[in-house]
């Protein structure tokens, strides 16, 4: 272990620079922050993951997300394991019959100002599974849904992409607010 | 003692090249293979139900590396139970009167499974009819005794994990039932399948379980190509093998840090995770996506590997050699973390048998099966396997046999590499002209995934039934759990990462 623990004081460090979030998503995002947020939340967001649905492919990636390439907590940025302590939901899947209660549930035990992305392909409108009687539709088909990422599944740096534009957002709402 | 020999049993190397023999049993002889079943004869490798009123099971035959597909008319709606005498058929019964409307006659638990009374109809596959508005909520099993407690888990879970409902029932820390509740997930798979053109079903297929995504396309391309009676590229062959061992890799390699991570030890995760980024990003390269996704399809693969690609699988697997075997040493000399996992959550031999579950599972309590090495296909028939097995059945036991495949796969990809001839990697599926049936069974990280694939003349999907290794995998979890505590449970569940995608269907 202690061979470890040096190589990770003296090895540069494999996390790699941020990437620049996509002009659309700001765009999208533009509408739904108030000035107030950054002033409430300060730069940390805290994020509670529901997977309504899933093949599980998002998942994966969303985890990936803390490993050492992506490092999501040098942003702020942190999954928390209840909705009572969540800013921001993050929903992947096509909402089923049979989960929608639970997502549902899970968005009210949220505290405002609270903000809702869809993560992947069928969230957006069920994606390939849309025409089933198991299937509720897109994320928007339960809860508001505030940002969209597409992608069967989104790599991290998509991902990564539209949560640092959500920030962004917030700081822009508070220079001009 | 039933006779299995008239029944029509097709050895590997023929099932996957021509379409399934499906012999049509009454219901004493329907009746004597389930006693088969439960006698360990022969193993049940899926139970199925097709729309019209007809119950399907697949039976392995593991020492003579033959199958079966056995089928049995429901006359009025029913057919004899098989789960009434072999537990490992009772979820399967379950969801086949869910979706069809079939009842198994005799069952013991005839509790809905993945129905959760949500859909506004019943059995939506079969007679669809709508549902009471009054339906009961779902009778968890009955507790009794001193001083229990019971502790309702999920569906939404803490992690970023798939949902499922776990219900624990506790004396003091000790855990003295779990009881699973599944079928959040269900997207109603089999329907969607049912009348779809081939391509459009491996688009689905590959999308039931996202960390098998290679697995189950594989299974599927299997299936149709033996009912089209298709001659696969054999350049084909390889690459859909780079891949299947590629995902393999980057699953096992997530899993042995993740369980340790449910022990608190971090650090296991922070190494295996760099490891597991840097198999996505070389097979990003080879094969253009993350997790390969779309790239295995009937009659062969979408997209060829090029010189760059190649390089970077070689280099991807030198590395792992470089810095595998220290990861596995810091796993094997810290005394803390070997405390929580060994003697931990074990599953007995008898059970894996008995449930004939597949992958690490069954491999850590000795069950010695592995789809790639008994009942063979291209192209592991020309490489060296050695399939590790252990038969402690622990916690300990399960990563170590991950441990072992991680190295497993290095060698198998490296032997792929070096055996890769050069050609086409795409034949035309074609039309079958006239119904057909296929079947398919591939390796995948969990275990064995199966598909029985019906066409119809013009190459429509009639029915696609598709089965995840977790069914047999699941149950075993509930056992595995009893006598230890609460505390250990993340610890057990995350030894076996079984799939709700892949199981709810």
């Amino acid at each position: 272990m202690r061979r470890f623990l040096i190589q990770g004081l003296v090895r540069r460090p494999l996390t790699e620079s941020a990437p620049q979030p996509e002009a659309a998503s700001r765009h999208e995002l533009a509408e739904t922050l108030a000035g107030v947020v950054r002033a409430k939340l300060g730069r940390s967001l805290s994020i509670r993951h529901v997977d309504a649905g899933s093949c599980n492919g998002c998942e994966l990636e969303l985890q990936a997300l803390s490993n050492p390439f992506y490092d999501l907590e040098r942003f702020g940025l942190h999954f928390v394991a209840s909705p009572r302590h969540a800013d921001v939901l993050t929903v992947t899947g096509p909402v089923t019959h049979n989960m929608a209660e639970a997502l549902r549930r899970t968005y009210d035990a949220m505290p405002e100002p609270k903000w809702v992305i869809a993560i992947g392909d069928c969230a957006k409108d069920g994606g390939c599974f849309a025409a089933s009687y198991a299937v509720a539709g897109g994320v928007a088909a339960i809860v508001p849904v505030d940002l969209h990422i597409p992608g069967c599944p989104p790599d991290p740096t998509a991902l990564l992409k539209g949560l640092l534009a959500l920030l962004e957002q917030m700081d822009t709402a508070v220079r001009s607010g | 003692m039933t006779d299995l020999s008239d029944l029509a049993w097709t050895r590997s190397r023929h099932f996957r090249s021509a379409p399934i023999a499906t012999t049509t049993v009454d219901a004493t002889r329907w009746i004597g293979l389930t006693s088969a079943l439960a006698a360990g004869r022969v193993t049940l490798l899926s139970l199925w139900a097709e729309a019209g009123g007809a119950a399907l099971m697949a039976l392995l035959d593991a020492p003579a590396h033959r199958v079966a597909v056995v089928r049995i008319e429901a006359h009025g709606g029913g057919f004899p139970s098989v789960g009434a005498h072999h537990a490992a058929a009772q979820r399967l019964e379950r969801a086949m009167t869910d979706l069809y409307g079939l009842t198994p006659r005799g069952a013991i638990d005839t509790r809905p499974w993945l129905d959760h009374g949500r859909w506004g109809i019943a059995h939506p596959l079969g007679d669809a009819a709508a549902v009471p508005s009054d339906r009961p909520p779902y009778p968890f099993l009955p507790v009794q005794g001193e001083s229990l407690h019971v502790v309702p888990v999920g569906p939404v879970h803490a992690g970023i994990i798939e949902p499922g409902h776990f219900r624990f029932t506790a004396q003091g820390e000790t855990v003295v039932r779990l009881e699973e509740r599944l079928g959040y997930v269900h997207k109603g798979i089999d329907g969607l399948m049912a009348g779809a053109e081939l391509a459009r079903g491996a688009e689905i297929a590959g999308r039931i379980s996202g960390d098998s995504t290679v697995a189950y396309a594989w299974a599927f391309a299997q299936a149709a190509e033996a009912a089209l009676s298709l001659t696969v590229p054999e350049r084909a062959f390889g690459l859909r093998g780079l891949m299947a061992e590629l995902e393999r890799l980057a699953n096992h390699l997530g899993d042995i840090g993740g369980i340790c991570n449910d022990a608190a030890f971090a650090m296991m995760l922070a190494q295996t995770s760099i490891l597991r980024e840097t198999v996505l990003r070389a097979a990003k390269t080879a094969f253009g996506h993350r997790f390969m996704r779309d790239r295995i399809v009937p009659g062969g693969v979408s997209g060829d590997l090029d010189a760059q690609g190649e390089a970077a699988i070689r280099s991807l697997i030198q590395e792992i050699r470089d810095r595998f075997p220290a990861i596995v040493d810091l796993y094997d000399a810290t005394a803390s973390i070997l405390d929580r996992t060994v003697s931990t959550g074990r599953v007995s031999a008898d059970l894996v048998q008995a449930f004939g579950a597949g992958g690490y599972v069954g491999r850590a309590s000795g069950r010695n099966f592995d789809t790639r090495r008994d009942l063979r296909y291209a192209p592991y028939d020309m490489l060296r396997l050695d399939v590790p097995v252990r038969v402690e059945g622990d916690v300990n036991a399960r990563i170590w046999l991950r441990i072992r495949e991680v190295e497993q796969c290095c060698s198998l990809i490296t032997q792929m590499l070096n055996a890769l001839s050069q050609g086409p990697v795409f034949a035309d599926p074609g039309f079958p002209g006239a119904p057909r049936e296929g079947l398919g069974l591939v390796e995948g990280f969990r275990g064995d995934v199966l598909c029985w694939l019906a066409l119809d003349a013009e190459g429509r999907i009639r029915r696609c039934h598709m089965r995840d290794p977790s069914w047999f995998q699941w149950p075993l979890l509930e056992a595995a759990i009893e006598g230890n505590i609460i505390a250990d449970f993340p610890l057990c569940n995350k030894s076996f990462n079984c799939s709700y995608s892949g199981h709810d269907l």
